[in-house]
């Protein structure tokens, strides 16, 4: 099975379960460098797909938590070198994503990129600030390794470029709830069900649904059209005041049924 | 995509430029520029290449565009000839005067274009950046010509060190908000304008304020800031008898430089920008991105920016807010990498050392970022005697009273000399 397919089966294993798939989300190295294993283990063990998040110093389509998640995590020395090196020899059998902005992929070099992942259990990449258009020279790179590029599609995304991303796309497809950026607490558009109905129809492979999904009520309701909930913000937060991040997405696993 | 130019290809590339078939298709100046934007983004910039492809050309926007300039804008500028600089610097010295255009700086050019074409694409909002003030100023005073509500992303640390702009954008009816987050300069603010651009994309446009960002803007701002290249030709010729041996431009995102040079690159000028070399060479020490960055993409486009070894974009050190930047437009970027434009810095002290002379020999009072020009210019008129040099004052130095105040006029040196 090539490494991107793992992240497509993990979700259609949750979904034969009878759950919604959930996908966390956190920023690497947040809020301890030392504690980033022991948090991702333990978030690993819950999650079906895990997203590490690689600090940026300009993420443009974050809020304010993971704006603040990133500039603490780079404080505190956490690159993308850094990471891989944490990830080497891990035994974490839930299928790694990274999302990262491009220029942090850029200075590491494309081919050395995708080699470090696969050996590191990492199977995909989200890049929120890469345009189909532009990532031809990423995927090559990615595919030789058997590594995905997550596609994102959003309710601003038109229907012909919705399909053609949808397919494009190669893991999971990436459905943004909202016109907007992470972290926001406005809730979950009214008209969601409409469009992760249209975008699952455009699919090959499964959709998760991300952005504004905080509570175990989100994850209810996104799982009715969705294959998988991704929750990033709100796991942070968790993060942040020093909660237990395994109890929290426990506690949305529970609504996952 | 490659970083480095071969020299095959970077004739060809000059060739392109100078032939006016740059960018390409897609938004590209060689190896850079291009479209590095969230997918939520997209429509948002087919809209707007499509409406500048549509808009821009035709004669009814062209119309409305010169009649603007001329009748609101106060275009053309004058071109000075600077006779004690001159004297004082041993060389034919002329200044493009863009501080006489209104609201003070080259920004308004491109400020009042991107509004006609806003107002063109039905736009229920605009929201723009700023770093001197400069920009958020233009950006307020067009927008309330044209009746579009408007609100500027400022860095709290520009809202503090251009306190004289802020005040004016309130009073032009703009909403100024004061971004606290990244660097808290213009970097954070084009970050943060972005984001709300994200959370709006049908209803608001977003009026860049300088030859960088994703395509279609850095194309965008260079048309609507030809003009200044296009005068200081005719009027070289008019006034001077001639073209200059070299023109000299400051360079923050490079909008007043690439509308100054883009209408010379044909013509036998040394071309020279001049970026903030801050307070020494070290990295987070100055802004001077061409002269010592590395490739990368930086708010939309691939272009040289200044960041550490793990693509982290790096904080920059400038006296003046709008050079005090990390990033620079592509099309700088490619012609550094083909020779044509050379790009030098000029230090702090250097630049407030030059708009002190400027002030006394020549009753102009400066804009600190332009001050940076003249810091050069003199440097290179030391070097090359007896010839004529073309200087673009993009703007004046009211906006910086409160950092010049930092700076009592220390000597009386140049006065009478
Ligand atoms: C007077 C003046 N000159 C130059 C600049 C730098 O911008 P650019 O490089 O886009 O011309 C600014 C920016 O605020 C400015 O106010």
């Amino acid at each position: 099975m090539l490494a991107h397919e793992k992240i497509s089966a993990a979700i259609r294993d949750a979904n034969a379960d009878g759950r919604t798939a959930l996908v966390p989300f956190v920023t690497a190295g947040y809020p301890q460098p030392d504690e980033f294993m022991a948090t991702l283990e333990s978030i690993a063990g819950i999650g079906d797909v895990v997203e590490i998040g690689v600090p940026f110093s300009d993420p443009m389509a974050d809020g304010m938590t993971i704006q603040r998640s990133s500039f603490a995590a780079i404080e505190n020395g956490v690159t993308l070198r850094w990471i891989f090196e944490q990830l080497d020899g891990n035994h974490i059998d839930t299928p790694l994503l990274m999302m990262s902005y491009l220029n942090p992929l850029l200075a590491f070099g494309y081919e050395k990129l995708a080699e470090r992942a696969r050996e590191t259990g990492v199977c995909g990449f989200i890049v929120p600030d890469l345009p189909y258009e532009e990532s031809a020279d990423l995927r090559a790179a990615l595919e030789a390794q058997g590594l995905g590029l997550v596609q994102l599609v959003t309710p601003a995304t038109p229907a012909g470029r919705r399909k053609m991303l949808a397919e494009a796309s190669r893991g999971f497809v990436y459905a943004v709830t909202i016109t907007g950026i992470t972290g926001g607490d406005d809730g979950l558009p009214a008209d969601l069900a409409g469009y992760l109905d249209a975008v699952t129809a455009a699919s090959p492979i499964p959709v998760c649904a991300g952005f504004g999904i905080r509570a175990a009520d989100d994850v209810r309701n996104v799982g009715r059209h969705a294959a998988g909930a991704i929750v990033g913000s709100a796991l942070v937060e968790v993060l942040e005041r020093g909660e237990n991040p395994a109890e929290f997405l426990q506690s949305l696993t529970l609504a996952a049924r | 995509m490659s970083s480095v130019i071969k020299s095959s290809e970077s004739e060809e590339l000059l060739q392109a430029l100078l032939d006016g078939r740059l960018p390409d298709e897609r938004g590209r100046f060689g190896p850079f520029g291009g479209r590095y934007i969230p997918e939520t983004l997209v429509p948002a910039f087919e809209r707007l290449e499509q409406g500048v492809r549509e808009h821009l050309p035709s004669e009814s926007f062209q119309e409305d565009y010169a009649r603007e300039l001329r009748e609101w804008v106060g275009r053309p500028t004058a071109l000075s000839f600077a006779p004690r600089l001159s004297e004082r610097w041993g060389t034919e010295v002329w200044i493009k005067r863009e501080d006489l255009a209104h609201t003070g700086a080259h920004k308004i050019n491109n400020a009042i274009g991107q509004a006609l074409l806003a107002k063109r694409l039905g736009a229920e909002r605009v929201i723009a950046e700023t770093g001197a003030g400069q920009h958020g100023v233009a950006s307020a005073a067009a927008c309330a010509r044209l009746g579009l509500p408007c609100r500027v992303y400022m860095g709290a640390v520009d809202i503090e060190r251009q306190a004289p702009n802020v005040d004016r954008m309130h009073r032009l009816g703009a909403e100024v908000f004061p971004v606290e987050s990244g660097d808290k300069t213009l970097r954070a603010a084009i970050d943060e304008a972005l984001r709300e651009w994200v959370s709006d994309p049908a209803g608001i446009y977003y009026l860049l304020g300088s030859a960088v960002g994703a395509h279609p803007y850095p194309y965008l701002v260079r048309e609507l800031q030809s003009v200044i290249g296009k005068e200081s030709r005719e009027q070289m010729t008019r006034q001077a008898g001639g073209l200059p041996d070299a023109a000299f431009a400051c360079v923050g995102g490079g909008s007043n430089a690439i509308g100054l040079f883009y209408p010379l690159l044909n013509d036998p000028i040394e071309l020279i920008g001049v970026e903030a070399g801050g307070i020494g060479n070290g990295l987070g020490e100055n802004a001077a991105t061409l002269a010592t960055g590395t490739p990368g993409v930086l708010q939309g486009s691939y272009s040289i920016i200044l960041q550490d070894k793990d693509g982290n974009v790096q904080e920059t050190q400038s006296v003046s807010a709008g050079l005090d930047y990390s990033g620079v437009g592509p099309e700088h970027a490619l012609l550094q990498a083909v020779g044509r434009v050379k790009y030098v810095a000029a230090s702090d002290d250097e630049a407030l050392e030059a708009l002190e002379e400027l002030c006394e020999l020549e009753g102009i009072l400066t804009a600190l970022e332009t001050a940076h020009a003249y810091a050069y210019a003199k440097k290179w008129s030391v070097d090359n005697p007896v010839k004529r040099v073309l200087i673009g004052n993009s703007g004046r130095g009211d906006k910086d009273m409160p950092t010049l105040t930092k700076y009592p006029p220390r000597t009386r040196k140049h006065a009478g000399a």
